[in-house]
């Protein structure tokens, strides 16, 4: 078995058994945990309503911190959406995905992609230098920050090296790349990397809870 | 002594123009990679060179090794060249049988001993000296006979070079390379199912004109042909690039000539000269038929998942066990949230 065989086999099964086991794992954790009492009279119901409420209105910076956070929201934006576009749009991971559950949809053109792929790296690396730079951020951040940012940096990496090559065979500069992505599904349920998951279930409790205590949403 | 005529007197005979000559000693250097300066030293050598032996030996194979480089659409200077070996022992193409062939084998071997090359197709079944013989010889030991005095072996196609189809899973003759077997004599894989004819030639004129073996890559297979991906050299990989795929065989995308991946061709991941050096006397190759690449010239080709699938396409095992692990998942989570369950009320009650 060679390295290509090795990493889509053994190796991407193995990752996709510890996503789904690992993901349903914290989903569930959560979700069945207690509801915090109430200590004071509830002001609102805290319904689905109020869930869905502040899962749109946090999309969006809030008045006071906008100028505050407008370079690393830009960045963080631009590298999201980066993020699905290499990731939805790219067609050889169209053909991935299908192969899997049987749905296609139209990809964009490789070089596009390929510009998207940079841009998507460039705002990586300008959010880890702020972090490296800001006192603050430096001083909250830990193993979880800085790990969870390689393991999403290196499949980008890898995967735009494919078409470079630079001397080095396809079908390694492949396995690399989908060793890398094992690495990030592996490591995607555990660490901060859960937000992909986690994101709208946590700010729905969040608006959930705000409401009932009555805070501005 | 029998006089043994020269390439070049026998190319002449056979009424090979100078001009054809030195244009086939260019395309060769071309393909080799070679400089432009290299062709006289070709021509020279080629013209002078005396008729090398070669012992061709088919085992596990289905002959298409063979027709695909004897079937030529025209006589070529390629196939001339062929005539100008001295193909001692092929059990296909010989005229002689039964003991009289066997005998044109020793002789050829006592003859030429340790300057003959050995061309072998077919892979050497290990499981049962039974399962493959010729002149009631089992393969392994034809192959380690005939090796012994050999200057060279190349393996063509894709059985000899990797154990090929015979050799695919679940493997039940227990079919094996001949690198597998030969390890003290220099080899070139030529694999391919079956393998370019011009590619033959070229390595058969490289180790006339040079007297030795071209430079090869980690499989074995000459550089200068292997070297690249069909991706890399295909005359669709703009498409590839723009998105621009056949869906189906029959489809807008595929008579367009649009870009075959999605249809599962194995051109990104295949090392071969298909693209450029081309089949049937440089008309064509498959994926220029509108059929994607097999990757026939890789080890194991036929075990790589399907032909029709996509490369991309990864293997998440089965949905049983992804069940299973999601259920475990399930578990894991109730166990949690029992254990956040405890400490919030701890946290309640201290409170």
């Amino acid at each position: 078995m060679d390295l290509l065989e090795l990493a889509r086999g053994p190796v991407l099964q193995a990752a996709a058994y510890i996503l789904v086991g690992g993901t349903i794992w914290r989903i569930v954790g959560i979700l069945l945990l207690k509801e915090k009492p109430d200590y004071s009279e509830p002001r609102a119901s805290g319904g689905l309503g109020a869930a869905l409420k502040v899962i749109w209105t946090r999309a969006f910076t809030a008045e006071p911190f906008k100028s505050a956070t407008l370079y690393p929201k830009m960045m963080a934006y631009v590298m999201h959406i980066g993020l699905f576009a290499t990731i939805f749009l790219f067609t050889p991971h169209i053909v991935f995905f299908e192969g899997w559950t049987g749905f296609d949809w139209p990809g964009l053109p490789n070089n596009v992609i390929f510009f998207i792929g940079v841009a998507t790296i460039v705002s990586g690396v300008a959010l880890i230098v702020r972090r490296l730079t800001s006192p603050v951020l430096k001083l909250i951040s830990n193993f979880d920050d800085y790990f969870s940012w390689l393991v999403t940096m290196l499949p980008l990496v890898t995967g735009l090296l494919i078409p470079v090559r630079m001397g080095i065979r396809y079908e390694t500069l492949l396995a690399v790349h989908i060793l890398s992505v094992a690495l990030l599904l592996i490591w995607l349920p555990f660490g901060k990397l859960g937000h992909t998951f986690l994101v709208f279930i946590t700010r729905g409790t969040t608006g959930m809870v705000f409401e009932r205590r009555g805070a501005k949403t | 002594m029998k006089y043994t005529p020269t390439v070049g007197e026998i190319l002449q005979a056979k009424g090979v123009s100078r001009r054809g000559f030195l244009k086939y000693c260019a395309t060769t250097a071309s393909l080799l990679a070679l400089p432009p300066s290299m062709i006289p030293r070709i021509a020279a050598a080629l013209e002078n060179a005396r008729r090398p032996s070669v012992i061709w030996l088919s085992f596990q194979e289905c002959t298409g090794c063979t027709e695909s480089l004897t079937r030529s659409a025209s006589p070529t200077v390629e196939g001339l060249i062929f005539d100008a070996i001295s193909l001692d022992y092929h059990h296909t193409l010989q005229a002689a049988s039964g003991e009289q062939a066997e005998a044109a084998r020793h002789a050829a071997m006592e003859e030429n001993d340790g300057g003959y090359l050995v061309l072998v197709d077919g892979s050497i079944p290990m499981g049962n000296p039974g399962f493959s013989t010729i002149a009631g010889v089992s393969n392994h030991d034809m192959l380690m006979e005939t090796v012994a005095g050999a200057a060279a072996v190349v393996s063509i196609g894709s059985c000899a070079a990797f154990g090929g189809i015979p050799g695919a899973n679940p493997n039940p003759t227990g079919a094996v390379a001949v690198s597998d077997l030969v390890k003290d004599k220099p080899i070139i894989n030529v694999p391919g199912c079956p393998p370019i004819p011009m590619v033959m030639t070229a390595v058969l004129t490289q180790f006339l004109t040079f007297g030795q073996l071209p430079e090869v890559d980690k499989l074995g297979r000459p550089l200068a042909f292997f070297g690249k991906t069909i991706h890399d050299r295909c005359y669709r990989r703009p498409f590839y690039e723009q998105g621009k795929f056949a869906e189906s065989f029959d489809d807008e995308g595929a008579k367009a000539g649009w870009c075959l991946y999605k249809l599962g061709c194995k051109g990104p991941t295949t090392y071969n000269a298909c693209a450029t050096v081309k089949w049937n006397s440089g008309t064509s190759f498959p994926i220029e038929s509108g059929h994607p690449c097999l990757g026939c010239s890789e080890p194991n080709f036929w075990d790589k998942g399907g032909f029709y699938q996509p490369i991309s396409t990864g293997h998440f095992g089965s949905g049983a066990k992804l069940a299973g692990a999601a259920a475990a998942g399930v578990a894991l989570g109730v166990a949690a949230a029992a254990a956040g369950r405890r400490r919030q009320a701890k946290f309640t009650k201290e409170a």
